[in-house]
């Protein structure tokens, strides 16, 4: 037993949260916001300590506690932070409090606010677990409030959503069950004590004995669980349903935070685990991705509605922060990991947007909508600058991800990168055509008396804003503490399994100075013919 | 050291201050003051320039570079961007135009864009191109270019859709910047090549270790072509050209500072500014970059022969234009293409100005058809305008007829079929320039059908009567804030021609100047002075010959234009519809089909499994309900189940 409790403290704050609406009186139902807000903002608040307090040029885990809890079993209580999943539970707890601040539920808002808060603690337990039992416990306990969220608050076909939804994710869970049982089983023969272990620490060690063909099988049985959450092509098709029929706090939620938890666990539990057999599958993953990035993109050209058009988006953005992760090397996972928190930034902002056009129009059909910038121009601008960042305009957050994934998959296998290149184009037509045709013209009746944001919708839009601007000019912050980590990821890879991390030669040691004085020395000759 | 050139920071922090002030009090400052801010922040900008240059000239020849880093901007892996500025010979001569025309741009725009609802989010949008263009050409690295090349892109998209309620705008803003990412895709590949190869995006290190190490020619090349596909893109250059013509649906302003000064150089700029790599490329490639050059130069001039409106047929002569500066990058004659884009930037930026101003005058009209006889009621404007015609049809001593000349003499030396069309192209320049003249400014008015011109210039009030057939039209001459750009833009388009004078080497002023920027690749003319005077020669009876022949057939209706003003060139060699028609029907299909695939065979697999598994439920009767709960609920308990049998194995 020991270590620090932050950790424990920031998971099961919201849980406690929840605990205390549900005891809150019907009669006292103003109060339930706040209390869930005021939960979920301390959470926030807490990882904002965590990232301050985080020590940058540390790549190993950070704040851990380490409690055995079924001792016979090998399972146990143990979770720590590192550069890797640092930012996401920033992200975490970043996007729960805007989300239940900018949407409220129309009914049942008890039950309502209870399940966000449950959802918020399966979230953050999951990017913070250790132990592979403790991350699967967090992994399912995500899919019950957010089955709920969707069916019980969603949109007209909310129940067909929320089932298939289920019913995707759990398959891939089930998978990812036995894989996880049977690794666990085999590894244990390899493992210095013998006893067997949900470790992921011990587990990383001992899980490069198996046998590659082993290996290789269960590598496959988490990466189809995770491929479900990304999603990835060919099994994608929930998301759109999904993202469209959930309450908008639903689709910030499901977009900004629960598709993370598929690409988190491809790195922690893909290349972690399995340092041979992700580099085995990295060109399948790379073309899955690649397949995403353009197929996404061209589906969502022809979306009607406008929140499906967001939802294949992501199906797009998702591809290429597979493409970077299994690059496996330091700029691709890089840029995958803060894509990740971009695509969380700009896609949540993107269905809050979208959201809030709905509530006034009632709508989500975009042949219904025309010249909303007339009658709503800071909606309009706002709406401009996410779109952009979605675009990947540099300056903005979504381009320095979207370049360093580029960059690393171009190391590693450069026609994959410079086909999912052409994804670039792919954005800008479909988001701007239906900025086109949502925005611009000139509006007609019902588009025309559409009121603005309000105060507190401008409220939750200035963290967003203000992060995608920051982050497209200034990401150091966020890359230096995640570069330690990521450097010991790939150095444990090599390490463990002798896996050669695609790479360039060193920056060279010049400057136009000593170009000049090269030129000198080769003398006059060539400046003479 | 000199402390001066360290100053070059100041230069996008102006109009970025700009920016960021207008976002906050934009509103509250209003009319015109608003525009005042812009401008004078553009003006700040020009004077940091200034000193920059004082500056750097300060400086030995050879010591002509000073980077200024401010912060690390990307630093992952191997992989280390700063957000650094370099002052060198280019790239303050590029800064010096963007500022200066920017600034009295900036000015003209107070003017233009009088009592519009949207005045001072059109300075924030101006101000935020300035900078952005700024960035592209004081970058010390190839992303930082990129980010002011896409920032650029990002504000011609607003600008051009910037009276967003009509359609045409905003299609013409979409197309633009859809247009330019097919380019930006390239210019990307090739960073990642150049990160591949060179481990830096700087280009100090990249030339550096290009000169230590070498470089493949397969490689260098590689990357030149997908920077001329980026460059093809922004510079508009066949074929990715097409979104230019219809950028012009902006206010005239932004055509004039954006998509005729400016942001279309950059392609010549980058690419300039690549001279080392491209100096390792294969043989055929600046051959390439050439032809491109003089195929979208002649076809654009045939074009511009039969528009009508006043805006596109400059719109094709800046294609046309820029085409003469890629011929000129392609024959290694980089000083001559920069020099061009220098007048360039004066010459064509004061002929949009001077049709802004009498766009304004005749109350929106932009069809040559409706003008005639305007140069006695738009005295200033067409003063200046004609000192413009006079510039870009390359009459001596204007400044164009200087750049021109240069551009030739090079393509010459290159190749005598090369020459001869772009001399051909030169004329049609001078021929459809002289038609735009004849047509607007002179002959009779065509904006009164039964009146006579006297009764409109005499009066004032009158005829406010609502009649019908053609409007009665007042054309009047601009405000001061919009002439005294004109009149500033005519001067410099009259004698810039002295910045590169092809007498002496010495008074190559801007050869000599911008050397340290080239590396000793700049091409060098094959022949002497006598073959020179002979080409100049030939190149001046080609531009009067231009002109002559607009007259002939403007005035004294010799031809009856609409001979020469055939449909297929009117209609822009059809390329436009073709791309259109192609991305309408095939293209939209193909993505129609991919949809269908999506919600029939992906989806539809999933359903039809779904629907099977109930069916297959049902009969089995083990599920009656059908709901998730029962699903979810066996799901659960199994793997609960699992677990446990697990937990008590593992326990033995």
């Amino acid at each position: 037993m020991g270590g620090s409790t932050v950790l424990p403290v920031i998971i099961f704050l919201p849980l406690v949260g929840a605990a205390a609406i549900a005891l809150i009186a019907p009669s006292r139902a103003t109060v339930l916001k706040p209390v869930a807000v005021a939960t979920s903002a301390a959470t926030g608040a807490l990882t904002l300590w965590l990232m301050a307090a985080f020590d940058k040029n540390d790549g190993d885990f950070q704040f851990t506690q380490l409690t055995e809890w079924i001792g016979s079993a090998g399972i146990s209580w143990h979770v720590g932070v590192d550069g890797i999943s640092l930012f996401l539970v920033v992200l975490t707890g970043l996007l729960f409090p805007i989300a239940i601040v900018a949407c409220d539920p129309p009914h049942d808002a008890k039950a309502y606010y209870i399940w966000m808060l449950v959802l918020e603690t399966g979230c953050l337990g999951v990017f913070l677990a250790l132990d592979l039992v403790l991350f699967f416990l967090f992994f399912e306990v995500v899919l019950i409030p957010m089955y709920f969220l969707i069916g019980k608050w969603g949109h007209e076909n909310r129940k067909y959503a929320a089932t298939k939804f289920f019913l995707f994710t759990m398959l891939g869970s089930a998978l990812m069950l036995v894989g996880m049982l049977a690794l666990a089983l085999l590894a244990k023969d390899y493992s210095e004590t013998g006893e067997i272990t949900f470790n992921l620490i011990d587990l990383a060690q001992s899980a490069s004995e198996l046998p590659t063909i082993t290996a290789r099988w269960i590598f496959l049985s988490f990466v189809l669980a995770f491929a479900v959450k990304v999603p990835l092509f060919p099994v994608h098709t929930w998301l759109p349903d999904a993202h469209t029929e959930a309450p908008t706090a639903g689709s910030v939620i499901l977009a900004g935070v629960l598709l993370k938890l598929g690409t988190y666990g491809l790195v922690r539990f893909g290349l972690y685990l399995f340092p041979e057999a992700s580099q085995y599958f990295a060109p399948l993953l790379f073309t899955l991705g690649v397949i995403g990035i353009l197929y996404g993109a061209v589906v969502a050209t022809m979306q009607r509605d406008l929140k499906r058009l967001v939802a294949y988006s992501s199906v797009a953005h998702l591809g290429f922060i597979v493409l970077g992760i299994f690059s496996i090397n330091t700029e691709g996972i890089e840029g995958g990991l803060l894509q990740m928190v971009n695509h969380g930034l700009s896609t949540g902002a993107l269905f809050l947007l979208v959201g809030f056009i709905y509530e006034r129009r009632h709508t989500r059909q975009i042949s219904e909508m025309i010249g909303l910038q007339k009658a709503a121009p800071v909606l309009a601008a706002v709406f401009t600058v996410v779109m952009l960042s979605s675009v990947g305009l540099p300056g903005l957050n979504g381009f320095v991800g979207e370049f360093l994934i580029l960059a690393g998959a171009f190391v590693a296998h450069r026609w994959w990168a410079v086909v999912a290149a052409a994804g670039v184009i792919l954005a800008a037509l479909y988001l701007l055509w239906a900025y086109q045709r949502v925005f611009h013209g000139t509006p007609d009746d019902p588009n025309r008396s559409m009121p603005d944001l309000n105060w507190q919708e401008k409220l939750v839009m200035v963290p967003l804003v203000g992060l995608i601007v920051f982050l497209g000019v200034y990401p150091k912050p966020v890359i230096e503490r995640m570069e330690p980590s990521v450097n010991a990821l790939i150095e444990h890879m090599e390490e463990v399994e002798g896996i050669e991390s695609p790479t360039v030669g060193d920056r060279p040691e010049g400057s136009f100075e000593e170009l000049r004085k090269l030129k000198a020395d080769y003398g006059d000759e060539e400046e003479g013919h | 050291m000199s402390t001066l050139v360290d100053l070059v920071w100041l230069i996008p922090a102006f109009p970025l201050a700009g920016v960021l002030i207008l976002m906050a009090l934009g509103r509250r400052l209003g009319e015109p003051r608003a525009g005042w801010l812009a401008t004078a922040m553009m003006g700040g900008s020009f004077v940091a320039t200034l000193l920059v240059f004082i500056g750097l000239i300060g400086h030995e020849g050879d010591e002509r570079e000073t980077v200024v880093t401010l912060f690390e901007w990307v630093p992952a892996g191997k992989l280390a961007v700063d957000i650094g500025f370099l002052a060198d010979p280019l790239s303050i001569t590029m800064a010096l135009f963007v500022t200066g025309v920017g600034a009295l741009i900036h000015l003209y725009s107070i003017g233009y864009m009088h009592g519009d609802e949207g005045f001072s989010k059109f300075f924030i949008y101006l101000n935020l191109f300035a900078f952005s263009m700024l960035m592209l050409v004081l970058g010390d690295n190839l992303l930082l270019t990129f980010l002011g090349w896409e920032g650029v892109g990002a504000c011609s998209y607003l600008l051009i859709s910037f009276w967003f309620t009509d359609e045409a705008n905003a299609s013409a803003g979409k197309k633009a910047f859809v247009t330019n990412r097919v380019g930006d895709w390239g210019f990307l590949v090739a960073m990642f090549l150049a990160f591949l190869t060179f481990g830096s995006l700087q280009y100090g290190e990249i030339f550096y270790d290009l000169e230590s190490n070498g470089v493949a020619a397969g490689t260098a090349s590689a990357i030149v072509v997908l920077l001329l596909v980026g460059a093809a893109g922004k510079s508009a250059q066949f074929p990715l050209h097409v979104w230019l013509p219809d950028a012009m649906a902006g206010p005239t302003p932004v055509s004039a500072l954006i998509h005729a000064a400016t942001m279309v150089t950059a392609g010549v700029y980058l690419l300039t500014r690549m001279s080392p790599i491209i100096a390792e490329a294969h043989g055929w490639v600046p051959d390439l970059i050439m032809w491109v050059g003089l195929g979208t130069a002649l076809m654009a001039a045939t074009i511009a022969v039969a528009q009508n409106d006043i805006k596109k047929v400059l719109a094709y002569s800046t294609v046309s234009q820029l085409g003469f500066m890629f011929v000129a990058v392609g024959s290694g004659a980089y000083v001559a293409a920069i020099f061009h884009m220098v007048t360039h930037a004066f010459f064509k930026a004061l002929l949009f100005l001077g049709a802004g101003s009498v766009i304004h005058g005749m109350d929106g009209d932009q069809d040559i058809r409706r003008y005639g006889g305007l140069a006695r009621l738009l005295p200033i404007t067409s003063m200046t305008f004609v000192a413009g015609w006079l510039a870009i049809a390359g009459v001596p001593p204007f400044s164009g007829f200087w750049s021109k000349d240069e551009i030739l003499a090079y393509a010459y030396g290159e190749n005598k079929v090369l020459w001869l069309l772009l001399l051909a192209t030169a004329i049609l320049t001078a021929f459809y320039m002289t038609r735009l003249v004849l047509m607007t400014f002179f002959g009779p008015p065509r904006w009164v059908e039964a009146e006579t011109q006297v009764e409109v210039e005499a009066d004032e009030e009158a005829e406010s009567a609502v009649e019908t057939g053609p409007p009665h039209r007042h054309p009047h001459e601009s405000p001061w804030t919009m002439t005294i750009p004109l009149v500033v833009l005519a001067g410099l388009a009259m004698v810039a021609g002295v910045i590169n004078l092809p007498f002496a080497s010495d008074v190559h002023f801007l050869g000599n100047w911008l050397k340290p920027s080239l590396f000793g690749n700049e091409g060098h003319l094959p022949f002497g002075g006598g073959t020179q005077w002979v080409l100049a020669l030939v190149a001046i009876v080609g531009s009067l010959g231009g002109v002559s022949a607009g007259a002939a057939v403007y005035i004294r209706r010799r031809i009856d234009p609409a001979r020469i003003e055939h449909p297929f060139l009117a209609r822009a060699w059809r390329i436009d519809e073709t791309v259109t028609d192609f991305m309408g029907s095939p293209g939209r299909r193909a993505f129609e089909r991919t949809t269908q695939f999506d919600e029939q065979v992906v989806d539809g697999a999933v359903n039809g499994t779904g629907t099977l598994i109930r069916r297959a439920g049902s009969r089995l009767r083990v599920s009656q309900s059908g709901l998730v709960r029962s699903y979810a609920l066996g799901i659960a308990i199994g793997a609960v189940a699992m677990l446990a049998w697990f937990i008590s194995r593992a326990g033995l």
